[in-house]
């Protein structure tokens, strides 16, 4: 079940986090035996929680010169745009392989349940420009991580990865060593 | 459950289900050069770009975003790349405000975005709106009960899902895509949402490529576009 993060004061715990937690819907054995699918479409379904979820976003990263805002193919492009539009930021489609249109650079990634290859426009960033990667949720970490070496290799700086969701016995957190992480839920 | 609509022939909206239909002007066509606002490597295409209203400068940004790629994914075809739409943040910020002006006193309870371009325009229109958003997916990427249409592609056909109760018979429901090139995809979205008894208000895309008639394929089902542009 998904609990929001506890904070060190129990006082400010934002409110705005139990409503999102009990939108997650957790469902067994997808893809495979054994694993448990952080549902998010339940989120998606109740305005205010979906409202919510994207404003505590919104409001921890405006004013704070992030000029990008990269989202991973699928879910990262339902939470990423909205925060990229709130805070004047571009958004930037990380997207599966030959998706893409024109000159792509690609990096290949193991996740949690596979094999797969990310890829990103030649030219979507430029040298120096500070970025936030979005995704639904981190489990092992292999997506972003995978995000982060694209982003990283054109030259951009990745200030923080965001999502809805961490596991964090997958220990996702460690595999991004240097690059903070920032989640409103976890889930065990 | 599959249905199979493959030849996607959209049976007449009931009257009772059947929205007033939005009213479109004739548009006249200008040419528009594609700006080199960016640093992406893109071939400079001259084009005929018929706009939804002359006076809307909003739309001729939004038109000269659009990156046209040549001969991708084959031969012939001219694919219209909205990601530099999405690099410009004025640019994509009007996209979305010309959705919500036309569609926020229209009690849309519902925003459909189509995998996976569906999900970059649909989510801000639906927050805007503070209506639910449910995405139409390709097949196995829903974890729950989903319902499935399958509908043709130019080779072959391809299948779309949605959750069961997602959406609920009485929502009011907007279906957004990036793109209507054919209309087969838009379709199955259509045909899936009236499956479970709601009403889909309108179609809306940014891009329509009216030589593929894809307008003509959803029949009495509305269709809003911001842009009309050729496709070879």
């Amino acid at each position: 079940m998904a609990a929001p993060i506890e904070e060190k004061d129990q006082t400010t715990q934002d409110p705005r986090k139990e409503g999102i937690a009990s939108s997650i819907r957790v469902v067994p054995h997808v893809p495979k035996g054994g694993i448990m699918f952080q549902d998010i479409t339940p989120l998606l379904l109740d305005p205010k929680v979906f409202k919510d979820t994207v404003d505590l976003f919104i409001e921890r990263y405006t004013g704070k010169d992030i000029s990008a805002v990269a989202g991973i193919e699928a879910r990262g492009f339902i939470f990423g745009p909205p925060i990229a539009l709130a805070i004047g930021a571009k958004f930037i489609p990380l997207r599966k392989p030959r998706k893409l249109p024109g000159e792509v650079i690609s990096e290949a990634y193991v996740l949690e349940y596979g094999r797969d290859c990310l890829e990103m426009h030649v030219g979507a960033v430029q040298q120096g420009e500070h970025v936030l990667v979005v995704d639904d949720l981190i489990a092992t970490g292999g997506t972003l991580c995978a995000a982060i070496s694209l982003l990283e290799r054109a030259g951009a700086k990745v200030v923080e990865c965001a999502c809805v969701i961490e596991l964090p016995e997958l220990k996702g957190r460690e595999r991004l060593k240097d690059t903070p992480l920032y989640v409103l839920v976890e889930s065990h | 459950m599959l249905h199979t609509s493959l030849y996607c022939r959209l049976s007449p909206s009931p009257s009772h289900l059947r929205s007033l239909v939005l009213s479109s002007r004739p548009f006249p066509s200008v040419s528009v050069r594609t700006s080199p606002t960016l640093s992406l490597r893109r071939t400079r295409v001259n084009r005929s770009i018929a706009m939804a209203t002359t006076e809307d400068s909003r739309i001729e940004r939004i038109a000269s975003s659009i990156r046209v790629i040549p001969n991708w994914p084959k031969p012939g075809v001219m694919f219209q790349d909205i990601t530099t739409l999405l690099l410009d943040p004025q640019a994509f910020k009007d996209s979305i405000d010309l959705f919500v002006e036309r569609y926020k006193d229209k009690d849309i309870t519902v925003v459909a975005g189509v995998e996976a371009r569906g999900f970059i325009f649909g989510p801000p229109i639906a927050l805007a709106m503070g209506a639910k958003f449910v995405p139409m997916r390709k097949p196995k990427k829903l974890p729950g009960e989903v319902i499935s249409e399958e509908y043709s592609l130019e080779y072959g056909t391809d299948v779309m899902e949605m959750h069961v109760g997602a959406v609920q018979p009485g929502d009011r429901v907007l279906v957004i895509d990036d793109l209507i090139a054919t209309g087969g995809t838009l379709c199955a979205a259509i045909r899936l949402i009236e499956r479970v008894g709601a009403e889909v208000v309108e179609s809306a895309c940014v891009i329509e490529l009216p030589e593929l008639k894809g307008r003509e394929k959803l029949g009495d089902r509305p269709l809003f576009v911001l842009i009309k542009a050729k496709g070879v």
